[in-house]
Parts: structure tokens; sequence; C-alpha cells
């Protein structure tokens, strides 16, 4: 398709997101593998844009796992979300701020839902009512917290200190952006760019300085599939699904991976490691994996924030090649210490291949 | 907390396709499939598994009583990764991810999950995830990255696990600490809740219901009721794959 129409179809998915004052819910995945990343928007959100983001303690998973891996019920989730709705009711705020795309997805159907269905709305008031004594009013506006990152790129832009730009050549770095299913192949509408030219990250990069790549597989997905990966004899799926887009990525010669769902980035990571371990296999450049990063990382070290404050030091996939292409400087004998500066001892192996 | 209220309602009069009507997920998911196919061949499961969300799509379509008992009992609703990625690309507006959320738990419903290697893993599902959400409030916990059961962490989660408090301290994670942050003690008050929502709304029923038969299953195949843990049922689901599931 010309640019032109891909313009007019981008105008079609214009979302609203939110200006201010947030209720943010946390993801169980970024709390686990990347929780330096969700350190990194709030400190983005609160100290470089000036904005109110409230965080209660109260506030839970979702269940989100449980509910696409089948164990918990429509009706247990939808009353766990209402529940998180009666926090931020309670709280003021009418802005949800959600860090994961599995909890996106999910509150989007849920609302949706309640549309469709009101019958299942007043069960909800129900159930909730009589499990914990809470109401709740439904959110106006619910944004992934890429989307927040997204609406404010420009401002971050205004404040980069390490453009996506290869210092030793000049050029943008190459960059594959990966959506994640659940952000908008549910609900097209609920997503910046919809389905078909999801824009959320592009809009980042290509501000930022850097260049997407544009691959066959670019929206498929990294293979995560719940109990496909939870189970360990089913893991073979989850791999598999992430080879194909490695496949199908390599000609382009990316210089990084960037993700906008929580387990998607652990997944290009951590697979890629394992695809050496089991084919000798690597898609990086001299034998290295590709760097991956999630979209708050990408916005810290562009504003220069030090990646291992971020947590990137809990990447398998060596991510010091994209730090040296941007320019970064960074200190190698921190990278695994602890917070006061002192070792921590080391991994047997970082990187893949090498 | 009840986890053992279990009503069993297994009938075999029970006409599974109205059962299924009875899901809003159901009733969204399956609008009029024209079987073009477009959603297997969009479909990452599709690729990997012997498997064809077109296929199942047709056969509830059908109403036929004996084949979607059948699918309730097969490894084939199993399959399904939950991407939704069916969803956008039907021309019809149908949803085949749905679908297999709703046929999936019905066979937990009717103790049929346990017939399939795949469906059998739902106990071990269960027991991690299900039990961390209502006893710690969250999906997973760096705990349950034993680096046994997760080799595909790498040296670098095997770092992780062995180093939890300071390395979760130095990236400005609160782990099992109180107030707010990234893996903070969820207060008791709160889990108190959540344990009343499942017990409300039929999530602690569900986990009954994958127990109970699951107990059934592993003394049928010989598993020696080793105990309520069921520790080596669960070993040999969690382990266990036939070779027979991926497209040839």
């Amino acid at each position: 398709m010309k640019k032109e129409g891909k313009i007019q179809v981008w105008q079609d998915y214009q979302k609203e997101i939110a200006d201010d004052h947030y209720f943010y819910v946390r993801s169980c995945i970024r709390q686990n593998f990347f929780p330096g990343s969700e350190q990194t928007f709030l400190k983005i959100l609160r100290e470089e844009l000036d904005k109110d983001i409230y965080e209660n303690p109260h506030h839970t998973t979702c269940s989100g796992i449980g509910y696409h891996s089948d164990i918990v019920p429509f009706d247990t989730i939808q009353t766990i979300a209402a529940r998180q709705f009666a926090l931020m009711t309670e709280a003021g705020y009418q802005n949800l701020a959600v860090s994961c795309i599995t909890s996106f997805g999910i509150y989007n159907e849920i609302i949706e839902t309640w549309k469709e269905f009101p019958a299942e709305l007043e069960k909800v008031r129900h159930y909730l009512k009589e499990a914990t004594g809470r109401e709740f009013e439904i959110p106006q506006n619910v944004a992934h917290a890429s989307d927040i990152v997204y609406k404010f790129r420009q401002k971050i832009a205004d404040k980069a200190k390490h453009p996506l730009i290869n210092q030793q050549t000049g050029k943008p770095l190459k960059i594959v952006e990966h959506i994640g299913c659940h952000y908008s192949k549910m609900f097209p509408c609920k997503g910046v760019g919809g389905a078909e030219f999801p824009h959320v990250l592009v809009g980042m990069i290509e501000a930022w300085g850097g260049e997407v790549i544009d691959y066959p597989e670019r929206r498929h997905c990294c293979g995560f599939g719940f109990r496909q990966y939870l189970v360990m004899s089913n893991r073979g799926y989850s791999v598999s699904n992430s080879r194909k887009k490695f496949e199908s990525m390599e000609p382009y010669h990316p210089d990084a991976i960037v993700s906008n769902c929580p387990g998607c980035p652990m997944f290009l990571d951590r697979w890629q490691y394992v695809i050496e371990e089991m084919e000798g296999k690597t898609y990086g450049e001299n034998g290295q994996g590709i760097p991956v990063m999630t979209y708050e990382e990408m916005a810290g070290l562009v504003l220069g924030y030090n990646p291992w404050d971020m947590g990137m030091q809990m990447h398998q996939t060596n991510v010091e090649p994209l730090l040296d292409k941007m320019g970064i400087e960074y200190d190698p004998e921190l990278k695994y210490a602890n917070k006061e500066g002192k070792q921590i001892g080391k991994p047997m192996m970082v990187g893949c291949g090498y | 907390m009840n986890y053992f209220r279990v009503v069993i309602t297994t009938n075999s009069k029970m006409e599974l396709y109205q059962e299924l009507t009875k899901d809003v997920r159901f009733t969204e998911g399956l609008k009029s499939c024209m079987s073009c196919g477009v959603c297997t061949a969009i479909c990452p499961a599709a690729e990997f598994y012997d498997y064809d969300p077109r296929i199942i799509a047709s056969i509830v379509q059908s109403k036929d009583e004996e084949k979607i008992e059948e699918l309730l009992k097969s490894d084939v609703i199993w399959y399904c990764g939950e991407c939704m990625s069916c969803k956008t690309r039907c021309p019809r507006g149908n949803c085949v991810g749905l679908i297999i959320m709703a046929l999936r738990a019905l066979s937990q419903e009717l103790g049929f999950f346990a017939e399939s290697e795949k469906g059998r893993q739902q106990l071990v599902i269960k027991r991690v995830i299900g039990e961390n959400i209502v006893k710690k409030g969250y999906c997973i916990l760096p705990e349950n990255l034993v680096p046994e059961l997760h080799p595909e962490q790498g040296p670098v989660g095997e770092w992780i696990f062995e180093n939890k408090v300071e390395v979760y301290k130095r990236v400005g994670a609160n782990y099992q600490g109180d107030g707010v942050g990234a893996l903070r003690k969820i207060p008791q008050e709160s889990l108190d809740e959540i344990s009343r929502i499942f017990d409300v709304t039929g999530g602690f029923e569900r986990f009954g219901k994958i127990e109970h038969f699951s107990k059934i299953k592993a003394k049928s195949m010989g598993f020696a009721d080793d105990t309520e843990e069921l520790t080596d049922y669960i070993n040999h689901t969690f382990t266990t794959n036939n070779g027979k599931h991926n497209r040839q």
C-alpha cells in the first residue's frame, strides 16, 4: 500500500489517550522479568513529563494469565477487573494506565462485553458488592502505558541525549518493533493505528531518530501462547514461533528489537539463547544475538538513563552492542553489582553464541 | 476460602451445544462461519500443531453433539495459544479463540479435560498460577522460576533466581516489601477480597473440579493415590509429550 493509503487507514484508527491523572495497574510479567521498565515509565511520567500517576498498593494481578490458560472463569476475572476499577473510583481517578498488554486486552474485552451484554455488568456489580462491599465506575479512558509514552514522544525527543542514531555511521538505527497480539488484534480501535498499522512503537522510533524495519512476519505472535509456555512439554510451540520471526527479520539486519508487551521481550530475548544452544544459530552481528528492549528501556536510553538502573542486565542477550552504537557510556564492572555497588556474582554466561 | 466446594454436574443428557451458548464468549466468537479458512491461514497454532481452527468452528456450528463431545475430550482444543489473531482476520467477525475458551470451560466443567494429554495439564497450571493468584495476588512470582523447570531462562535467569533479593532491589523493585512498587507484598485484606471473589464467582468451584477430576484420572492411570499433592502425576503432565501433536 502506498504511504497515502496508510495515512488514510491510520486516520481511521486514532485513539484518545488521556492527558494526565492516571491510575496505574502493574503487569505480573513485567514485575518479574523487567521491573526496572515499570520504574522507568513512572520516572519518565513524573520527572520528565510532570504527570500525576497514582499506584494503589491494594491492586492485584488481573488474573489474566490464569484466564487465558483457562483456569480462571470469565465471571471471576470480570469481578477482579471490577475491583481494580473500584480502587480507581475510590481514589478519584477516571483514567486507567495499564502496564500489561494481556491486562489491557482483558479490560477492553470486559468493558466491551458490558456494553454488548448489560446483564453481565449487573451480575458483576452484584458479585463485587457481595464479595467486597465495593462499587465502581467504568474507566473513562483505558490506555496502555505505551500509548502514554507515544502521546508524549515529541516531548521525550526534545530532551533526547542519545537519539536512535548509530554514532559510528551517523545513520538511523534499524529497529524491529513487536506489538504484542492482545494490544489491538482483538479490538483494533483500542490501539494506536489499529491492528493493520499499529503505530504506537513506530511513532516512538521515528520521533527519536530510528528507522523501522518492515519484514514479512512483523505481526506474527512471539509464541507465548499462555499454556504453550507455562507447561514445559508445550514450549516447542513458543520457541518455534519466535524462531519464525527471527528467521524472517534476519535478512534486514536489525540493530535491535523493541517490544510493546511485557512477555514478548522476555521470549524474544531468551529464545535467542535457546536457539543458539539448540541449533548453534544466532541472528545478530558478529555471531551475537539481536539486542531486545522494552519501549520503556528505549525511552530511558534516549533520555540518557543508566542502563543498569533500568535493569538491562536482566536480559540474556547482550545489550552492549546497542549501547555501543548509540554511544552510551556504561561501566561493565557495575553491570552485576547490587544497589550499593558491590558485586553479587555473575551469570555463568551472558549473550548467545559466544 | 472454599477450595473444596465441588458440585459435580456431569449429566449425560446435557445438551452440549446449548451449554456452550450460555457463555457470552461463545456467542461473540461464533456468528456465522462460512469456512473460508482465513483463521487457519493466520493461526500460529495451526502452523505448529495438527490443529485447524476452521474445523473447530465447523464442528460447533454443526451442533453435532457427538462431535462436540469428542472435541471436549480431545487434545485439539488445548492447542490454541489464545493470541486472537483469528479475530482480526475473520471476514465475518468470528473468533475461534473465544470459541476455544468456551469449549475449555465446558471441558473442565464436565471433567472431559482429563481425557487428553494436553487437557490434563490444567492441574499443574491451577496449582501454580491459580494458587499464586489467590495466595499472593500475582499470576507468577520470582520463586516460580526455578532453573531446572525453566532452563530457557538461561544463565542470566539463574543468576537472577539465586540473587533475587539483591537484583530486584538494584533495579528499583520492592520485592516482598510493604507499600507500592513492583513485586510488593499484596496486603492480606486484599488477598481476602480476591478469595471472596473466587468464592462467589465460581473460581474456587472450577479449581475444585480440576482437582477432583485429576485425582480420579491419576488413579486410573496408575499413579497411586500418593497424597493430595499428586506430585508424580503433576510431574508427568508437566513433562510428557507423546510426540503426536505436531503437524507433520
